[in-house]
């Protein structure tokens, strides 16, 4: 089964334990700057949204690559960057519309979302739920669930 | 490790910015944060300078936990000669800010001397430069931190920043960090201010800037902290669902709630501020006053709240700036701007606080303030022609007024923003003002507490919980439950606290995660980030180590163990109602054995033997 990760903003404090997560998981450091989901506040709103690829079948990223070093993960469906095709051109940053695909000057190499080999480290490390991880066919069942709570089923008075 | 090893030194009067090593022999005798700045203070400036002259230095300190997964591990401290009480100034921040720094690559921040016209520093990695700030001159916190992002185009900027009260020199100003976090008390703002520092900017993008000692062992450590922290009734439901606001109804039935500047012990108008009321519709807009809790760096519990205020509420109605989300009120300064002043108005405390994070103050020292002249005006030493309002307690429409005309710096607000003491003072009253050592005590009454008492009477930045929070065993049980009343036991409880919090601090994390962690839960992650022996027993000995260095300075500084006391009213005038009427606070019951524990002399000096013990 696939599985996609599935973001609930409304369950998001800020804390920022997804992004040390993901740097720590592919960087090897705790600084948030080499995160490659973000937590972008809306600080007059009051509301905290983790934001970062959706894996895109048709992936802009993946069909605008001149030297085809974006592919996809078969096993798990993430569109991967390998580093060593990468020529951290960038073209990939200007295609995706979402821009959750960023270039890295320390390494001269774009990075994005790859889903950790299946076990992604934002989901496991964040503490209230805000991020899961998923199957890819039902990111909505839980807010069917929700309406589905607000549907009145007391039985019909006589 | 997790240290960066690298503190960069700016002296404001040169303009130059130097990086230098970090002292590692004093990183192992004072672990980090508060112990390791205090340290650094101690060796470079006399105890008897002048607060806000350029003779103070001020530093900005991370700990080795700050920038680490370690649940809370994103704290700060600005250390320096606290203007308000002329003792030791240490406040502490959450936010982003303190994690950021240590991004950047740097363990502290000195600064020394006084900048010639209004700067910013700004730290990009290894570069730091100062910038004028004249444009930035006049503006609040929320001005300036947008503006300086915008300036650089940069949104992942970090900035801790003064306002208008840091500039005016209101003595209890504070410093802001991520719009409403702040390093808030003791008036570490007015020294910033003194230094023409408007903000200090930063953006950290190292990689290998330290690393804990033993990574998978930390990460172990971590996990089970943060699975304790969840577990736990206090920090895994009360604190996220109601903040530190859980408390207001506690401790007013437990009968100690300091209201209408002491004159009683418990609020009728408690419930009306509390954490319950501020989920509950309100019959204006039927909204609640709560939008949503939020956290700081790698916070597992989550207790800040984000309020959204109504927008016909008196005080905003003709003001759409304040009609956003931002903080709402915590327990501390729900009760200092409302029981304290007896005012009952959420939404006027929403408002308060609001304008308390906009420019920078404290909001304990404003409120308690606030009630001292309330106190003053009903015995008719203050009057409408003195102040320029009518002044009641339990007039919102005062208190609202009063606070802006602090943050303004304009009429009776320029005499708000000198505290209590010497307010009380000026108007002949001095034992009016609730204060020790110049510092306002925040929302627990000593004469119901008297482990709080003793608590207040030691601590060395004057009045605060948060040196050695006994409310903890005396209300919740927190690890023992010990009789609020009895002063039997409380000296070696209050030692063993006022430790272990100054552990607490050095590290980089939060108190509030006492409320779960043991000793031990704390011990075993700082002994898997850093290097060197962490035992339990070391930490203890490095915490009662800062305690007594922050000690040496305020005795240096003038302080004798007359300072250690409570305001006459808490020693002489009996709690009217609840649970301990009739109480006063027993400290001369208590102050003696705590001056024994300590291993000081009977005037509150460290003894030789105890000075060679801590290694000092």
């Amino acid at each position: 089964m696939q599985r996609s990760l599935r973001i609930d903003p409304n369950k998001c404090t800020g804390c920022l334990q997804c992004e040390m997560a993901c740097a720590f998981e592919h960087s090897q450091t705790y600084n948030t700057a080499r995160s490659r989901i973000k937590v972008i506040a809306f600080e007059h709103e009051g509301r905290k949204v983790p934001y970062t690829c959706t894996q895109c079948d048709e992936a802009w990223c993946l069909h605008a690559c001149p030297v085809e070093a974006i592919g996809l993960d078969a096993s798990t469906g993430a569109k991967i960057v390998h580093d060593d095709l990468c020529v951290g051109c960038k073209v990939c940053t200007i295609a995706c519309p979402f821009g959750t695909v960023n270039y890295v000057a320390e390494t001269g190499k774009v990075q994005k979302c790859d889903l950790c080999e299946g076990e992604p480290a934002c989901a496991k490390f964040c503490p209230t739920g805000a991020i899961t991880f998923v199957d890819s066919d039902w990111t909505g069942l839980g807010k069917m669930r929700d309406w589905a709570g607000k549907t009145d089923t007391n039985p019909a008075t006589v | 490790m997790t240290w960066t090893k690298n503190v960069l030194r700016v002296n404001l009067t040169a303009g130059t910015c130097t990086a230098e090593p970090l002292k590692m022999e004093w990183a192992q005798q004072y672990l980090g944060q508060r112990g390791l700045a205090t340290k650094y203070l101690v060796a470079e400036t006399d105890p008897k300078v002048d607060a806000l002259s350029p003779e103070n230095k001020m530093i900005f300190a991370t700990g080795p936990l700050t920038g680490t997964p370690t649940a809370t591990g994103g704290r700060y401290s600005v250390i320096t000669k606290g203007p308000l009480t002329g003792a030791i100034a240490c406040s502490n921040s959450g936010g982003y800010f303190g994690a950021e720094l240590k991004f950047a690559g740097w363990d502290m921040v000195i600064f020394e001397g006084r900048s010639p016209k209004p700067v910013y520093l700004l730290i990009e990695d290894d570069q730091a430069k100062l910038l004028d700030a004249a444009h930035l001159w006049g503006k609040t916190c929320w001005e300036t931190e947008e503006t300086i992002k915008k300036h650089h185009q940069d949104p992942q900027i970090r900035v801790a920043s003064i306002g208008r009260t840091g500039e005016n020199g209101v003595l209890f100003a504070g410093i802001v960090n991520d719009l409403h976090r702040a390093a808030g008390r003791s008036g570490v703002g007015a020294v910033m201010g003194s230094k023409n520092l408007k903000a200090v900017a930063v953006r950290g993008t190292k990689t290998d800037a330290y690393r804990p000692a033993d990574p998978d062992a930390f990460a172990k450590a971590v996990a089970a902290g943060k699975v304790i922290l969840a577990a736990n009734g206090v920090t895994g439901q009360g604190l996220p669902t109601y903040g530190t606001q859980v408390l207001v109804n506690v401790i007013n039935e437990s009968g100690a709630f300091p209201t209408r500047n002491g004159r009683d012990i418990q609020f009728e108008g408690a419930r009306a501020i509390s954490g319950e009321a501020m989920h509950e519709k309100r019959p204006t807009d039927g909204k609640a006053n709560l939008l949503t809790n939020s956290a700081c760096f790698g916070c597992t519990i989550g207790c800040g709240r984000i309020s959204k205020m109504d927008p016909n509420h008196f005080s905003i109605k003709d003001k759409p700036q304040y009609r956003g989300a931002s903080a709402g009120v915590e327990y501390e300064a729900a009760w200092a701007l409302g029981a304290a002043t007896g005012v009952a108005d959420l939404e006027m405390l929403t408002y308060a606080n609001f304008l308390c994070n906009e420019d920078g103050m404290d909001p304990i020292t404003l409120g308690s303030t606030i009630g001292a002249a309330m106190e003053l005006y009903e015995l008719g030493i203050l009057t409408k022609e003195e102040t320029g309002l009518e002044m009641p307690f339990g007039s919102a429409e005062a208190v609202a007024k009063l606070v802006e005309w602090t943050v303004m710096g304009e009429g009776f607000g320029k005499v708000i923003g000198l505290g209590s003491k010497r307010l009380c003072a000026k108007y002949g009253r001095p034992e009016l003002s609730m204060s020790v050592k110049g510092q306002e005590f925040p929302a627990y009454d000593g004469r119901g507490l008297q482990g709080m008492a003793l608590e207040y009477a030691t601590s060395n930045r004057g009045g605060c919980h948060v040196r050695g929070y006994m409310v903890s065993p005396e209300v919740l049980g927190i690890p023992v439950k010990m009789d609020p009343e009895a002063t039997e036991g409380k000296a070696p409880m209050l030692k063993a606290f006022q430790d272990l919090s100054a552990v607490v601090d050095s590290a980089g994390i939060c108190l509030f995660t006492t409320f779960a962690w043991s000793a031990t839960d704390i011990q075993s992650q700082i002994q898997a980030a850093c290097v060197g022996d962490w035992s339990l027993e070391k930490l203890l000995l490095v915490g009662e180590r800062i305690w007594n260095l922050e000690r040496e300075y305020n005795n240096a500084a003038g302080f004798t163990a007359k300072d250690d006391t409570l305001p006459p009213r808490m020693l002489t005038e009996p709690a009217k109602t609840g649970p301990h009427k009739g109480k006063v606070a027993e400290l001369g019951k208590m102050l003696p054995e705590y001056y024994q524990v300590r291993g000081w002399t009977p005037e509150g000096v460290p003894t030789p033997e105890t000075r060679v013990r801590l290694g000092l």
